[in-house]
């Protein structure tokens, strides 16, 4: 399954939540404002490094971009455009939501 | 049989697939739209005679919560429709262990009959799901 995180760790638990129901074989996206958690020195650091040991976790390039954090992402975390989007959609069974 | 007849019961048989929807509620009742819209969902979803299950998670709990008021605020109380799901067909509402505890909410207090499910059973059953709509 793809979960799809689109709030800032700060503002909802929604990255939380997200992270104690995701399975191996799954992966985590982060867009919109979840994109603050794919960078680095932030308080969520822990909490994606941990499930990058079991799980692919992306970030949205373009959301990066206009945030400003494109260069502090953490190291592991890949990168995708909108295409990417569109492939990581295609490749899982079903997606998740977490608002 | 004219042609339209025929596209007509192409339709319906279109209509018979069935599949597991989960609805994943995460969000407290009256403060955002969120929990209503996600009951009119869920009762389109049922029309459509579909395998429909509810969740209920984080401050989701909150929505069956006992004793919803809403008089004052002038807002539809909907929290009788949880009551109502069992007459379309949708028996399976999960509910999660660790949000109820977080929150210090006893089964007891819920209004309607639930089955609560751990964290880890809670994605299990996402797992086994075709279609999942979060709000």
């Amino acid at each position: 399954m793809l979960h799809i995180v689109n709030k800032s760790p700060y503002e909802r638990n929604s990255l939380t939540s997200c992270l104690a129901h995701a399975r191996q074989g799954g992966a985590v996206l982060l867009i919109e404002d979840a994109v603050y958690a794919a960078t680095k020195g932030n308080a969520a650091e822990a909490a994606v490094q941990h499930a990058m040991q079991t799980l692919p976790v992306y970030a949205l390039g373009p959301d990066l971009e206009a945030r400003g954090v494109q260069a502090g992402v953490i190291d592991g975390v890949k990168i995708v455009d909108y295409g990417g989007f569109v492939d990581l959609v295609a490749e899982h069974r079903t997606s998740q939501s977490w608002l | 049989m004219t042609q339209v007849a025929e596209e007509i019961e192409g339709e319906a048989g279109v209509q018979a697939v069935v599949k597991k929807f989960m609805f994943v509620n995460r969000k407290a009742p009256y403060g955002t739209i969120y929990a209503l819209e996600a009951l009119e969902v869920v009762l389109i979803s049922a029309a459509f005679d579909q395998d429909v299950s509810l969740a209920f998670l984080d401050d989701g709990v909150y929505q069956l919560l006992k004793g919803q008021q809403t008089k004052a605020l002038e807002v539809k109380n909907f929290s009788p429709t949880y009551r109502a799901l069992e007459g379309y067909d949708v028996e399976k509402l999960y509910v999660e262990r660790e949000s109820l505890e977080a929150r210090g909410i006893d089964e007891s207090q819920l209004l309607v009959p639930v089955q609560v499910v751990s964290a880890a059973e809670m994605a299990d059953l996402m797992e086994q799901q075709d279609i999942i709509i979060g709000f």
